[in-house]
């Protein structure tokens, strides 16, 4: 909420006075820095909030801006610009950070979209860290059945763990499990990168039903996304790795 | 404008290095003996100078209890965290340390932080600088490296050593990380690199992308409390065991011989880096002599468990990098225990050397390779040049950055290996009706339970304006500088309050501490120290005197021979000769004999006092006859006089 309003603000130069667009990191009339008016991360970089990205492109971008906000550059300026290099360069570096990696990327767009992931959230993690618990979890519908039977899986495989068995047949079995969910794992990565194609067509065609739908199935897709890596967790838990 | 001079320094656990980029090329300053390296050691001399380097070194043998070395294993650290290494290092700490409170090493008679005893050391390097640079130059700005795994507490203590040693610390700088850049210098190259740095106390292992001048590190990990100094302690207790077995003398707690034995095995390793064998070769206390041969292979089977503990941390920073070791181009050696061919072998394994037809990078002195990469860096600082134009260094966080929520768990905010500066923004709320207060936990490390990482800082947000329980949202932000250091900032978004944070550094100096603390020039401290003593001297010499020119009303006194009463006076005489005079260590003497002279009668006078009390008279106004109690300096208590004074 109080981003927007922060977005709005045209700089005018501190040093020169000379207004610059928005976003502006540096002066273009007499290239001081400038203070620090833009905290989104797609915003920082310059770039619409699209998912699909140029990960090359997006770290010579990243060198280019590092080359003028880094407080080394500013060693020997006023307090006032090396405030204003650290919370640049934070910035930067927390958008890079963020932007270059897949999930995380689309994370942070749909926070942006107002979107909590609850079942990724920190907070359901550390209420049921605290409550000492598993977190609960939606099991997706269309895999109950084979969830139910991993889990059974995993039970002997404590079991036999616990009184030093080996059953060559589970471990069989539960690499099996690995692999599969390995492999989709894969396959919701892509599905994610059509979606990302959705999301960005319909924000270029300013279409809000389409941008609604697809942030709905960006959602489930992380929500299940999320779900496997802890069925793939518990796994490799299960055979000891 | 001529740049003003920023030098680079590698404060290190067993050498401290100063360098200076003299036209584009880094060079270390030797000090005034010629020597590049100072010995990481400071003593307090007898007459109560500081020593520092190979000076102090001496002392090292002849006063240990007077002497330090490897301090840096102490900086940022608490008792909780140091019991480990009291068992194989001679620390003297102070005997009423409390929990969570900033060490003090006990020399001689006086207590020092770990910060003050680094400061001492930088305050030598800067010395030298200035030396080198010629009449009237001043050193006030450097870049000081650090070990890439310090934690904040570890980083804050480093920084705290140079105010006190008045030094601007412009950046710490990771040493694998300077290593890098003094590598880079000569070489505009691009690909992937390692850094492995096995120093005399810390390990660091760091992987960097090189590219166009940027030195972007990608992934680091180590153990702070590895290094050469723990194959010399493996050493040396095979010899104190060889020694007690052999010569039946058990020598584990005389400073001297354990000083004299961990030269010996110092040298030895050295030797068996260069040779198949080598002989142990000491002599003890009380004319014994302790001899024994070692063979490359036995020395190499006895460091095995020590170097392979440098194996999970490079193969944990490689994973952490998303690269396989056959990636890595090239693998960079720093540090003087990557001198021993079994460490270099280790390395060829861990990175897959051989079977890609390479060698790991020895060209520059692994002891100097890292002050001349901070030289490198300090020259950037300073407004660079054509050498150092388009070179940026664009470093991680070794540790990842948590706060305690509910049940002891750690919720991490800012990840390991995150590019520094780095933030984080977090929300808090109140849990009370009118709560005015909320306390924050901050902490540094991978585990899970907060108990098991390490405590940064007890943050205690004030000021928050009452309202019904959840109702405040209190922004507060983490910002980890370009120093690894962490900075904390917070405002409650209702009212637009800022709130106010008290910090509890845990094991850090406050800053009122550190203002304290702080060393004038080495002339101001040398004096202010003689002052010191001469007021302590000359308050000691007039107790005694006035106690003497008291003595003939006591009954005691007409109990002593002629002769006593000449020596007496001849003595008195001595000191009131000298006690007006600067001379502080006469002072001391000549109050030694009239105490010796006295003794007698000192002794007379307790025994008039028991018998004066039996006669009706109170302890009390016999002791009243006596003097001013336990702190005057000699006549009720004779028999302390002699320690007292030695």
């Amino acid at each position: 909420m109080t981003q927007t309003a922060e977005q709005s603000v045209i700089a005018a130069c501190w040093a020169c006075g000379t207004e610059n667009p928005p976003g502006a990191h540096i002066c273009a009339s007499c290239g001081k820095l400038l203070a620090s008016d833009s905290r989104d991360y797609f915003d920082f970089f310059g770039l619409p909030h699209r998912l699909t990205l140029d990960i090359a492109a997006l770290e010579k971008q990243f060198y280019r801006l590092s080359r003028k906000l880094h407080p080394d550059l500013f060693a020997q300026a006023s307090k006032q610009e090396q405030q204003w290099s650290l919370e640049k360069s934070s910035i930067l570096n927390d958008a890079y950070r963020t932007l270059r990696d897949p999930i995380a990327r689309t994370e942070y767009l749909l926070e942006t979209q107002g979107i909590r992931l609850e079942e990724q959230s920190r907070d359901a993690t550390d209420a049921a860290r605290a409550a000492g618990t598993a977190k609960q979890q939606v099991v997706p519908p269309d895999m109950l059945e084979e969830v139910f039977g991993l889990n059974m899986q995993l039970e002997e495989a404590r079991m036999a763990a616990a009184s030093n068995m080996q059953d060559p047949q589970l471990i069989a079995d539960l690499e099996a499990a690995e692999k599969n969910f390995t492999a989709q794992m894969d396959a919701l990565q892509q599905q994610l990168e059509s979606l990302w194609a959705a999301w960005d067509t319909a924000l270029i065609n300013n279409d809000t039903a389409a941008k609604d739908d697809a942030k709905q199935k960006m959602v489930a897709l992380l929500n299940r996304r999320s779900y496997i890596r802890n069925l793939v967790r518990d796994v490799q838990q299960a055979l000891g790795r | 404008m001529a740049q003003e001079k920023v030098v680079g320094i590698d404060l290190g656990t067993t050498n401290s290095l100063v360098a200076y980029m003299q036209d584009d090329v880094p060079v270390v300053i030797p000090g005034e003996d010629g020597s590049n390296l100072v010995p990481s050691v400071v003593a307090l001399a007898a007459d109560g100078r500081i020593a520092v380097g190979n000076v102090a070194r001496t002392h090292l043998i002849d006063a240990p209890d007077r002497a330090v070395y490897s301090a840096k294993r102490l900086m940022g650290r608490g008792m909780e965290d140091v019991q480990s290494e009291l068992q194989f290092f001679p620390f003297r700490l102070a005997k009423d340390l409390a929990p969570g409170e900033v060490l003090r090493i006990q020399l001689g008679e006086r207590e020092f932080t770990p910060p003050e005893i680094s400061a001492y050391i930088l305050r030598q390097l800067k010395q030298n600088a200035e030396r080198y640079f010629g009449p009237g130059s001043s050193v006030t700005k450097a870049v000081v490296t650090v070990p890439a795994y310090f934690n904040d507490a570890q980083r804050q203590a480093t920084k705290d050593a140079g105010r006190i040693a008045g030094l601007d610390v412009l950046r710490l700088v990771n040493e694998p990380t300077a290593a890098a850049l003094a590598y880079g210098l000569d070489k505009q190259k691009a690909g992937i690199v390692a850094v492995y740095d096995l120093g005399g106390g810390t390990f660091d292992v760091s992987i960097l992308k090189l590219q166009d001048g940027i030195f972007e590190v990608i992934a680091t990990n180590g153990d702070t409390h590895l290094g050469g100094d723990d194959i010399d302690n493996l050493l040396i207790a095979i010899a104190l065991d060889d020694i007690a077995g052999d010569l039946k003398l058990d020598l584990r707690h005389n400073g001297e011989a354990v000083q004299a034995i961990r030269k010996a095995v110092i040298d030895a390793k050295i030797a068996l880096s260069s040779q198949q064998q080598t002989t142990l070769d000491v002599n003890l206390p009380g004319g014994e002599h302790y001899q024994r041969t070692i063979t490359r292979e036995q020395f190499e089977q006895l460091i095995a468990p020590v170097i392979e503990r440098t194996i999970a941390p490079c193969r944990m920073a490689i994973k952490d990098a998303g690269i396989t070791s056959a990636q890595i181009e090239e693998v960079v050696l720093v540090g003087g225990s990557t001198r021993i061919p079994r460490v270099r072998a280790l390395v060829e394994e861990v990175f897959e050397l051989p079977s890609r037809g390479r060698k790991p990078h020895t060209e520059l002195n692994p002891d100097e390779v890292v002050a001349l990469g901070a030289a490198v860096q300090a020259k950037i600082l300073a407004g660079g040049s054509a050498a150092t134009e388009d070179m940026l260094l664009l470093d991680v966080t070794p540790l990842s950055l948590g706060i305690e929520a509910l049940g002891g768990v750690v919720a991490r905010i800012i990840q390991r290996n995150s590019t520094i500066p780095a933030s984080a923004t977090e929300h808090f709320t109140t849990g009370v009706d009118g709560q005015t207060n909320v306390a924050i936990h901050v902490l540094q490390g991978e585990r899970e339970m907060a108990k098991d990482c390490r405590s940064l800082a007890r943050f205690d947000l004030k000021g928050i304006p009452p309202m019904t329980a959840g109702m405040p949202r209190i922004e507060v932000k983490f910002l980890i500088d370009a120093n690894g250091i962490l900075h904390v900032s917070a405002h409650e978004q209702r009212s637009g309050k800022q709130a106010e944070i008290e910090v509890k550094p845990t094991y850090g100096l406050t800053d009122e501490q550190v203002e304290t603390m702080i060393l004038d020039s080495f002339d101001n401290a040398e004096e202010d120290f003689r002052q010191r003593q001469l007021v302590e001297a000359r308050n000691e010499a007039e107790t005694i005197l006035t106690l003497v020119e008291r003595a003939p009303s006591n009954p005691a006194w007409k109990l002593l021979e002629p002769e006593e009463y000449l020596r007496i006076a001849h003595r008195k005489a001595e000191l009131e000769a000298v006690y007006k005079g600067d001379d502080y260590r006469a002072i001391r003497n000549a109050i030694e004999a009239l105490d010796k002279a006295t003794r007698h009668f000192a002794e007379l006078q307790m025994d008039t006092a028991v018998s004066s009390a039996i006669k009706g008279k109170t302890m009390q106004t016999a002791n009243e006859n006596l003097g001013e109690g336990p702190t005057a300096p000699h006549p009720i208590a004779p028999a302390e006089i002699e320690t007292q004074e030695r």
